[in-house]
């Protein structure tokens, strides 16, 4: 008897789950964001299709304030895979010069919420698989692994569908449209690991290493670019820090940090005192604002 | 006092290789806490994940926080909080819906179901049963086995999950009383029997306290039985018993990236494959081996029930999604005629004769519902009769799909036998069944081969055989109009038979009333005496209400692809009544007839007719000669005639 073990099991799920919606949908894409959560799901998508590339392509929708590091790893991990890689940019939150230090809020609503709605309708995608965990969040505990969008893109909760066994339901209507969230049942202990396994090539910044560094609100901030804009007396530290979790730089808090290598990586993970979204500035909000931002179609 | 399935933290901080090998090898267990609104069932969850050290200290503080604000623990921590999710729920004080919580030990991560315990249960709780190994019945030791027990009792049993737990909960609150305990088991033995649960493991507990969860506790002495984390990771998983199972693999997608490859991809259902296994794909019945077992990593000597696999075979087979590559030696049934338990899960009762979409695997497939055999009443599980099941009511009923489907019983197989029934216009998922076995008249009634076939038979009269379906409210003009069509046809030589509502149900359908599953089913039946019509070669005429799109859409599948021309007599409603010739309007509007159509039943006008009859633009005669003109224009009858 093989037995197998949790991680091979949750793959099993993941792939099986990628292979219904190619067979059920007309234009799927996966959205890809280049954080760990990406990789596991680019890396699953790739095994499901082997020895084809997936036959979808990868969509990132981009706010051009991620890190350097994310650009390049981006641009790498798409031409290996044989993807096609689509990258969008909101043009009215480009004309208008949008950006994470004057507009807070209103910066990630345009690119991201926004974005990510015009990307889906410029190219009549009607499936798009996200990399969200339902234990990210006390909301996403009840997301469906098929979660419907009217075609305004908009989530009602209470609307869905019951999932049973391994039966999805992904027959829509014209105009809606389906997130797929094939790692829905993975904690982010599981997504390390199997990033350790299965060697899933991820961004540097997860690792420890000397970056320049500044003080803010409560937040450790990578200075990644000169656009970074130095308030009055800031003066950037080197400092030894990685990153969480990744997004646009000027909201994604760091930690101190030595862990240089994976196993230094989980291990700070396992003892480590607050949850991984503490990181994202987005999340401070009230208890339910994660379902509010949802229900208006952030992913 | 800490157990040992969380003494890690010296490990992880010690030597993490270590550890990281040793959680290389976790299993998974999935299962289902089953408890009514103040079992503590919410209370126990949130225990579990806080012993596991699920919990951060940034979500902990918040959970601090919460519980001073609106918990129920005065203050002190309130675990039920950690688990409650949406907003409007957290605001009702209770849950609407399955959620699934993760928390890990030593040797196993665990997938929990949280599903809650008002009206909306059943589907809930069917929805989080299904994938679950084991399920935790929560019962509250100062109340003892209540009705709520029996009927979660009764749907985990029929979900098929065999290992249950009997966990009786708030042990504290009756002062650890053995005498309490036993009664309580000794209860809950007695119903267990009746109801077919062969086992259960019982144990008594504290969410709230924390006894029995990770450690024996010293207040109950008296228990030698294991503790719930104890047996939770050493109860035997289904997926190692179902690789000592027949192989079986339902295929997702049939796959050829490039030329030299084609590969049948699926998750493997039950069983174990290697290279050179005999296999068969239903429901063809072909035989072959199989060539490879592909992956990412490279050619794989073997693969079991669980894994999501590529596989290819020796011979160029026919085999595409929704077949099932099986064990040559013992493959799985086909059949077309079923008898299933049935869940309904939508707010709009299930309609017995209407066709649904069935998606059982990867086949989906449509499918008629006879009317229920009986419902169950899931309190007392007494059989009641039933015309059609409404939300959360489950009953038996036989079923017939319009294509063999490959399947096991349920009690065999749980991705063979499980399906789910999806509504064809909205697309919800509106019910969901348990296979229990093919009906023999499958098997025995085949089709009669008739030697003077369809054609021949439309050919002697020199006509293509069709079906005019006139639709529209009461009182629209339908019958007036079919009958100056027919006329008309009449005089042509065409040879014609008008098919009339009212006549019908004096008749055919006399045993039929005005409810929504008696209209769908006097459709049907109108539809397949259209059909033998048809066969026989001739132009029906049908005049009837027949409200609903799904039904119009079901008699348009039953005929060839052009056969079936919908007429849509379109009058207002005010109108209608206005004329209201037969004076069944007024009698609605008095209140005198009940379910009747524009008044208190809904019509639901067809989207694109092949033909419109406007009634406020035409009269009755334009509109015979403009239906017989679009039909029957000569260039169009050459064409047609066979």
């Amino acid at each position: 008897m093989i037995s197998l073990t949790h991680l091979q099991r949750l793959e099993a799920e993941g792939i099986h789950v990628i292979r219904e919606v190619v067979a059920e949908t007309e234009r799927p894409v996966m959205l890809y964001s280049v954080g760990k959560d990406s990789a596991v799901m680019l890396h699953l998508a790739r095994k499901a299709f082997f020895p084809g590339p997936p036959p979808f392509p990868l969509l990132h929708v981009d706010t051009t304030w991620k890190f350097q590091d994310m650009y390049r790893l981006r641009d790498r991990v798409a031409a290996e895979s044989g993807m096609r890689l689509l990258v969008h940019h909101n043009p009215d939150a480009m004309a208008r010069g949008i950006n994470p230090f004057d507009h807070g809020a209103l910066h990630t609503d345009l690119w991201k919420t926004e974005g990510l709605r015009q990307a889906l309708d410029l190219h009549g995608f009607d499936a798009a698989f996200g990399g969200a965990r339902r234990d990210e969040e006390k909301s996403r505990a009840k997301e469906r692994v098929f979660s419907f969008r009217s075609g305004n893109h908009r989530w009602d909760p209470k609307t869905q569908r019951p999932e049973l066994w391994r039966l999805y339901n992904a027959r829509k209507g014209p105009g809606e449209s389906i997130r797929v969230f094939p790692i829905s049942n993975w904690t982010e202990l599981d997504v390390w690991q199997y990033i350790q396994a299965e060697a899933i090539p991820i961004v540097p910044l997860y690792f420890a290493a000397q970056r320049p560094t500044v003080e803010r609100d409560g937040l450790l901030l990578m200075v990644d670019d000169d656009r970074f804009r130095l308030r009055p007396g800031e003066v950037p530290v080197t400092r030894s820090i990685r990153f969480r979790t990744l997004g646009d730089y000027p909201l994604t808090g760091a930690v101190e940090s030595t862990a240089a290598t994976l196993p230094a990586v989980i291990q700070e993970m396992l003892l480590t005192t607050t949850s991984e979204r503490q990181g994202r500035a987005i999340d401070h909000e009230a208890g339910a604002s994660m379902e509010k931002k949802k229900q208006e179609g952030y992913f | 006092m800490p157990s040992p399935s969380y003494e890690a933290d010296a490990l992880i901080a010690g030597d993490i290789d270590a550890y990281l090998e040793r959680h290389a090898t976790k299993s998974l267990l999935r299962f289902i806490t089953c408890g009514s609104v103040d079992d503590g069932k919410s209370t126990l969850i949130g225990r579990l994940l806080y012993d596991s050290r699920t919990i951060h200290d940034d979500q902990l503080a918040a959970l601090e926080a919460d519980s001073r604000r609106i918990g129920t623990q005065g203050g002190a921590i309130d675990f039920a909080l950690l688990v409650d999710g949406l907003a409007a729920e957290r605001e009702q004080g209770i849950t609407i819906d399955v959620a699934y919580r993760f928390f890990s030990t030593e040797t196993r991560k665990f997938i929990v179901a949280d599903t809650p315990g008002h009206e909306q249960y059943t589907r809930n709780m069917v929805t989080g049963a299904s994938t679950a190994d084991l399920a935790v019945i929560l019962v509250d030791a100062r109340k003892g086995i209540l009705t709520q027990t029996r009927r979660h009792s009764y749907l985990v049993h029929l979900l098929g999950i065999r290992h249950l737990v009997l966990a009786v909960n708030k042990m504290d609150l009756v002062g650890y009383d053995r005498a309490r305990y036993d009664a309580i088991v000794a209860d809950y033995r007695a119903f267990a029997a009746q109801v077919g649960i062969t086992g259960f493991v019982p144990m008594p507990i504290s969410g709230l306290a924390g006894d029995t969860i990770t450690s024996r506790s010293a207040n109950m002495p008296w228990y030698e039985g294991p503790t719930l984390i104890s047996h939770l990771e050493t109860v035997p998983l289904d997926i190692a018993a179902d690789q000592a199972r027949p192989f079986r693999m339902a295929v997702q997608l049939a796959r050829r990236p490039n030329l030299d490859f084609r590969g049948y991809s699926g998750l493997i259902a039950a069983g174990t494959v290697r290279p050179g296994d005999p296999v068969r794909i239903l429901p063809s019945g072909r035989t072959t081996r199989i060539a490879r077992i592909v992956s990412f990593s490279g050619n794989q000597d073997a693969a079991v029930a669980g894994q999501s696999v590529t596989l290819t075979l020796e011979d160029e087979v026919d085999c595409s999604r929704g077949d099932v590559i099986a064990a040559a030696d013992s493959p799985p049934e086909v059949a077309d005629q079923f008898e299933a338990t049935l869940v309904w899960m939508a707010d709009e009762p299930m309609l017995p004769g209407r066709s649904y979409l069935l998606k059982l695997a990867t086949q989906t497939v449509s499918v008629q519902i006879q009317a229920p055999k009986y419902q169950v009443n899931v309190n007392t599980l007494e059989h009641l009769a039933a015309r059609t099941l409404e939300l959360n009511a489950i009953g038996v009923a036989n079923l017939s799909t319009d294509r063999p489907l490959v399947f096991e019983p349920y009690a065999e197989s749980r991705e063979l036998g499980g399906f789910i029934l999806i509504d064809k216009i909205g697309n919800a998922t509106v019910g969901a069944g348990l296979l229990h076995f093919a009906l023999r008249r499958a098997a025995n009634v085949h089709w009669q081969a008739i030697e003077i076939s369809r054609a021949a038979h439309a050919a002697q009269k020199n006509q293509r055989p069709r079906v005019l379906w006139f639709t529209g409210l009461s009182g629209a003009g339908k019958s007036t109009i079919a009958n100056l069509v027919e006329r008309r046809l009449h005089a042509m030589g065409r040879h014609t038979f008008l098919l009339d509502g009212d006549n019908v149900r004096h008749g055919l359908n006399k045993d039929l009333g005005f409810t929504d599953a008696d209209r769908v089913e006097n459709i049907r039946r109108v539809g397949e005496v259209a059909r033998l019509m048809t066969d026989a070669g001739l132009i029906v005429l049908t005049a009837f209400i027949s409200p609903f799109r799904a039904e119009r859409q079901l008699v348009r599948d039953m005929l060839p692809a052009g056969e079936f021309v919908e007429i849509h007599v379109d009058t207002a409603l005010a109108e209608a009544e206005r004329r209201d010739v037969k004076g069944l309007y007024a009698k609605a509007r008095r209140g005198a007839l009940s379910n009747f159509t524009g008044i208190d039943s809904p019509y639901e006008p067809p989207g694109q007719p092949e033909i419109r009859i406007d009634t406020a633009t035409m009269t009755a005669e334009q509109a015979a000669e403009h239906i017989v003109d679009r039909l029957f224009a000569l260039r169009d009858e050459a064409a047609f005639s066979i």
